[in-house]
């Protein structure tokens, strides 16, 4: 069973995101790779020419630069916290595993 | 799915904000719930949460020619029930709307509501479902995470079609619109969120099964 082998689980995801940087087209598009939420702004703009927003962000990172920093940070974030949990019940299994005399609850 | 800061009309602003207020009230309960009764599973909910946190971050290229994003909310449905995720999902998304313009915050609620509560609980019913009739962990968790990812994204689209009807076709015409941008730009994407769902279960299941099977946080049982 394929969702059993988490080697292909990682290379089906790898995949699905490589495969669409090789569609011949693609990335020769005025926008390649545009962002869908700005997309739905453009059709927004398109079928209600006269809408303002009502309301501006406080604050925006100033460049792509501060915002691809701040986009990494909430990944490392998430990876870390992440990374951490497994670690240490792959470790904490490990050690039950050795000492099953320590296992204590 | 971010609607933009200020692209959500007065009145639906605050409708959505309405309907989502109560399940992020009702989901910091739970959490806290969890967090009293089951001090052993709170580690497990800090990485649902984390999960978010890095699936929402990933912008990746779609067949359509445009990226877009997971939303990682399907893992923490699927282990700990989909009341928990509202408050998780909306820390993510005000990260977001404060920190990267993201979203925003006229549009948090109605954001919350496509990621956090109509994704998460479709993830749980398919999931239950599923695993009810007999379907394995790994199919159940994949099938429920993928379409879970999906419904945020499709429910976005008919945010903004009620919002924003077109002019000449109405809802119908907006809803075709927005869903050709969201929703189709989402498949592949949805089904890299289904897999990693997957690993990271088993993962958790390889090495804390004991903490899953005394918590009994995850719909359905183990096996």
């Amino acid at each position: 069973m394929i969702f059993k082998r988490n080697g292909i689980l990682i290379a089906l995801v790898v995949a699905l995101a490589v495969i669409p940087l090789m569609i011949p087209g693609l990335s020769d598009r005025e926008e390649p790779f545009a962002g869908a939420d700005g997309q739905a702004e453009g059709v927004i703009v398109q079928s209600h020419p006269g809408y303002k927003p009502w309301f501006e962000p406080f604050w925006e990172p100033p460049s792509g630069e501060i915002e691809s920093m701040l986009f990494a940070l909430q990944a490392a974030l998430g990876a870390g916290v992440l990374a951490y949990y497994l670690g240490y019940r792959r470790a904490r299994a490990k050690f039950q595993e050795k000492s099953p005399e320590h296992v204590s609850h | 799915m971010h609607i933009m800061e200020g692209y959500l009309p007065p009145a639906h602003a605050a409708a959505w904000t309405a309907v989502s207020l109560p399940f992020v009230v009702v989901s910091a309960r739970k959490v806290v719930k969890i967090f009293r009764e089951k001090p052993k599973a709170k580690l497990l909910l800090a990485a649902c949460g984390a999960f978010v946190f890095v699936l929402s971050a990933l912008k990746l290229p779609s067949v359509t020619g445009s990226c877009s994003h997971p939303t990682g909310t399907g893992l923490g449905a699927i282990l700990f029930g989909a009341a928990v995720m509202p408050l998780l999902g909306a820390i993510v998304l005000l990260f977001q709307a404060l920190l990267l313009a993201h979203g925003g915050l006229t549009t948090l609620g109605a954001n919350v509501f496509s990621m956090a509560v109509a994704g998460p609980w479709v993830a749980y019913a398919l999931f239950r479902l599923l695993r009810g009739t007999g379907r394995s962990l790994g199919f159940s968790t994949f099938l429920a995470a993928t379409l879970g990812d999906l419904t945020t994204y499709v429910v976005t689209a008919l945010q903004l079609a009620v919002a924003f009807p077109d002019p000449v076709s109405g809802f119908q015409g907006a809803a075709i619109k927005f869903l050709s941008v969201f929703a189709v730009t989402q498949i592949p994407l949805a089904v890299s969120e289904g897999l990693l769902t997957v690993l990271v279960v088993n993962l958790v299941l390889k090495y804390s099964r004991d903490e899953l099977e005394e918590t009994a946080i995850l719909a359905g049982g183990v096996q």
